[in-house]
């Protein structure tokens, strides 16, 4: 320990070895879960005109992506002239239960993907389509169609097996100090949820509404591109678009959203 | 322009005053913003709605550019018959985007 | 793009860095284009009287007193009348104080509203007053106001 008359060199040591401890990107705190009782999606945290924005499916704008996903569904795509309506048929009986169980281990791929890269590898395979861009008003409006389906179904994200690495990388994210800021996601999404943050009550950071239509955004957007939104927040450089490590947060999160229903499209602040 | 989503009641009683709701897809860009090059990005809106029935305007607005992106309206309207209901939306080019609703009144 | 677009009033830190690398610690508001005020939306609301005494009572404004976001705040705007062809509305306008355009939107009724009642989502630069006038068919106009605070969001996304 530090003496009166100075730092002892253990002292200085020890000082170090606390400093870099608390600053570096440490390991995982143990999971810090929020009890199945005290789980809420972001729609608690809304204000109630947010929430009626939300309820109102002929004033949620999340809605008109919902309609134009509905239209590609059934356009033909790609040299065949194969669109999503000749093999998956009718989407509200061939889509439902699909959203909540994204993201999800994907054989041919090898790895955990998400419902976008989903889509677009059943564009880009099935259909040999030209690719879609995350973001994108098609990608979007797809997304947004596909996981309407699954609304009030509850999340059930499979964890175990070839998914397992995958869950504990996206476990391990949630938990790291990023950016100037120098803020891990559980730090205000575990810690401080139900706090105030300046005008924001902080949510417990689930992905059960996506895609959707934000009013900071004035458009519907992707859980990535609000993923990204919150490295930035806490002025950290975001990862691209599609990152692996974004998906496995994807996963990581739905994990922890299991049970709440999927609410796409959602309305947020 | 895009997308409209129209909410009219199907049917309705003589005399009924019914409400309507719409939403339409537009950016709604109200010449404020910069560009990160810092450059304004020009007003391109939506000035104009109108609800037709049966060929007579039963309801108009004006827009500027403090009207939300995607812009929505509730409104309300007497349903006098049975017949076609025509939502035009027009924007600072002049472009219009009509989409139309049956009503049957009985 | 790597971001999406912007709120369309809130500055982004590339125009506070600019003015303030200038020596000027301004309200971003002054990078724009004059903003309006409480004097340019009376300007715009005597247009739509010519001068005509404003009364209030008849019109309910109803909004949000905390909008969570201003890039879309509900409001439903209503006017006591009987929508008769005798006694209705003509018309609703709708003003900002503080905007950088005082006018919202106007609403044309008439008879065939039925009521005379209009909901839409508008957008508010910064905490400020928001003004409704109805013009009845009697040639008399009404009006009502209302307060409403914009919050600032936790996270900047820029």
């Amino acid at each position: 320990m530090p003496g009166a008359s100075g730092f002892s060199l253990g002292g200085a040591t020890l000082l170090t070895l606390f400093l870099a401890l608390s600053a570096a990107g440490q390991g995982p705190a143990p999971p810090a879960r929020i009890r199945a009782e005290d789980r809420r999606s972001g729609y608690h945290f809304q204000s109630p005109e947010t929430q009626a924005m939300q309820d109102d499916d002929a004033a949620n704008p999340g809605f008109l992506w919902v309609l134009e996903g509905e239209a590609l569904w059934r356009m033909a795509a790609g040299p065949a002239g194969a669109s999503c309506a000749g093999c998956h048929g009718d989407a509200a009986a061939s889509m439902k239960g699909v959203a909540a169980r994204y993201p999800a281990f994907d054989a041919a791929a090898g790895r955990v993907v998400n419902l976008e890269q989903r889509i677009t590898r059943c564009r880009a395979e099935r259909q040999q389509a030209p690719p879609l861009a995350y973001e994108s008003r098609e990608l979007l409006a797809l997304t947004a169609y596909v996981a309407s389906q699954s609304r009030r179904v509850p999340v059930q994200v499979a964890i175990d097996g070839p998914a397992r690495p995958f869950f504990e990388a996206g476990r391990d994210f949630f938990s790291t100090r990023l950016g100037q800021l120098n803020l891990a996601c559980r730090h205000c999404h575990e810690d401080h949820w139900g706090g105030q943050l300046r005008g924001d009550r902080l949510s417990q950071g689930y992905g059960n509404a996506y895609p959707i239509y934000r009013l900071e955004w004035q458009t519907l957007g992707s859980l990535q591109r609000r993923l990204r939104s919150c490295n930035i927040g806490v002025r950290a450089e975001p990862y691209p678009y599609g990152a692996q490590e974004y998906v496995n947060l994807e996963l990581y999160l739905a994990w922890r959203a299991q049970g709440l229903p999927v609410e796409t499209p959602g309305v947020r602040r | 322009m895009a997308k409209a989503l129209i909410r009219v009641p199907p049917q309705a009683r003589r005399g009924e005053v019914i409400e309507i709701k719409i939403l339409i897809s537009h950016p709604m860009e109200s010449g404020q913003r910069r560009d990160e090059m810092g450059r304004v990005i020009p007003r391109d809106i939506i000035n104009r709605f109108v609800c037709l029935y049966n060929g007579e305007e039963v309801f108009g607005a004006e827009f500027f550019p403090a009207i939300a992106a995607n812009p929505f309206l509730a409104f309300f309207t007497v349903a006098t018959a049975s017949g076609e209901l025509v939502f035009r939306w027009t924007d600072d080019r002049g472009t219009t985007e009509s989409e139309a609703a049956s009503i049957t009144v009985v | 793009m790597s971001r999406g677009p912007r709120s369309p009033f809130r500055p982004t830190r590339r125009e506070f860095l600019a003015a303030t690398a200038l020596g000027l610690a301004l309200p971003p508001a002054f990078l724009r284009a004059a903003q309006a005020s409480p004097e340019s939306a009376a300007a715009a609301m005597k247009a739509v009287t010519g001068g005509a005494p404003l009364r209030e009572g008849k019109v309910t404004l109803e909004i949000p007193p905390i909008a969570e976001n201003g890039n879309s705040v509900p409001l439903t705007l209503a006017v006591d009348s009987p929508m008769t062809p005798a006694e209705h509305v003509r018309s609703i306008h709708l003003f900002a104080e503080e905007n950088p355009l005082p006018n919202v939107a106007r609403f044309t009724l008439g008879p065939r509203a039925g009521r005379a009642q209009v909901s839409t989502r508008i957008r508010l630069f910064k905490t400020q007053k928001i003004l409704a006038i109805a013009a009845l068919s009697d040639g008399s106009f009404w009006s009502a106001s209302a307060e409403v605070v914009i919050t600032l969001g936790a996270c900047l996304e820029d």
